[in-house]
């Protein structure tokens, strides 16, 4: 089981979910360069958080066009798992291979804080290890972390459950109060309808150790590290 | 030598924090009969091209392609030759 760590100029949480990966779960970890056009044998590929390409233009907008992203879009298309976490969540908007858009925060404020996460599905290779609805603690950081999608698309991924993290209360319930950046539907992560390709704006990779406050987001690198093999890539 | 003039909004459906912001702050400076702001993004492209018709294609196409976000914005552009802004 090999991940691959996408670094793009002005990614920042490489090295968080590298040191995730090979210091806390203990599995093979490689980087790949935004510059790369092979994956390197990698089973699941990681796109961080940061501000890839100074995030100019618009959240993502400049790199889903490197050349690694090609390579992403062809492994996501034969059933590869790819997982994109925050700045990642929001390029992989921006690519296509999930609908829907990142806007600027309703507040207009950058949150940097905890949030609560109700699991909705955990019959994927991400949350395989996560109970029914059970509740993620797990921080976000963003100024543009707000989900939007039109009333058509938004319709369709509810119908087909494709909604994997909403923001709740500590008890589960899915409040506008627990909703930090007015996302649509409190939606914090959601997957494409194969299964496969995963985004969300909160952070796994920064609540993984009890030094840092939490260890819900291990649980998804448990998940994915133990289903990737079994994820058939043709 | 070409001037294209692009302007990306954000579609009416989509919330526009900073809009509502600006417009709550001329409402404090007096300025009541704002009755809506939207907040968009304003790009000048120069383009090496003698006809307009093949810049405005050009053009287009760089709006849908990376310009703007078809899920969040709306554009509209002008092309004017240069020297005569």
């Amino acid at each position: 089981m090999k991940f691959g760590v996408v670094v793009f100029p002005g990614t920042w949480s490489d090295r968080d979910c590298g040191w995730v990966i090979d210091q806390v779960l203990g599995a093979e970890l490689t980087y790949l360069w935004h510059k790369d056009t092979d994956l390197k044998g990698c089973d699941c590929v990681i796109l961080p958080g940061g501000f890839a390409y100074g995030d100019y233009l618009r959240t993502g907008a400049i790199a889903r066009f490197a050349p690694v992203m090609e390579k992403i879009g062809e492994f996501a298309d034969r059933g590869g798992l790819v997982w994109g976490i925050c700045n990642g969540f929001q390029v992989l908007c921006e690519a296509g291979l999930l609908p829907g858009a990142l806007i600027r925060n309703a507040s207009l404020e950058f949150r940097c804080e905890w949030t609560n996460l109700v699991v909705e599905r955990t019959d994927l290779p991400f949350t395989s290890k996560c109970g029914e609805r059970e509740v993620l603690h797990a921080p976000i950081a963003h100024g543009e972390g707000s989900y939007f999608a039109d009333p058509a698309t938004l319709s369709r991924l509810e119908q087909r459950g494709q909604v994997v993290f909403r923001y709740c209360d500590a008890t589960g319930r899915v409040v506008p109060g627990a909703n930090p950046n007015g996302s649509l539907h409190n939606i914090a992560g959601i997957v494409n309808a194969r299964g496969n390709v995963l985004g969300m704006m909160p952070h796994p990779e920064r609540c993984s150790e009890t030094e840092l406050g939490g260890t819900d987001g291990l649980k998804l690198f448990r998940s994915v590290a133990e289903n990737a093999l079994q994820v058939l890539v043709s | 030598m070409m001037i294209a003039i692009v302007i990306v909004t954000p579609k009416p459906v989509v919330n526009d924090p900073q809009g509502v912001t600006v417009k709550q702050g001329l409402a404090s400076l007096g300025f009541s009969e704002v009755s809506d702001v939207r907040i968009g993004k304003y790009i000048e492209l120069k383009l090496e091209e003698s006809s307009e018709h093949a810049a405005r294609e050009r053009v287009e196409a760089m709006c849908r392609q990376l310009l703007a976000n078809h899920v969040i914005e709306d554009f509209r552009f002008d092309i004017v030759r240069d020297g005569r802004r």
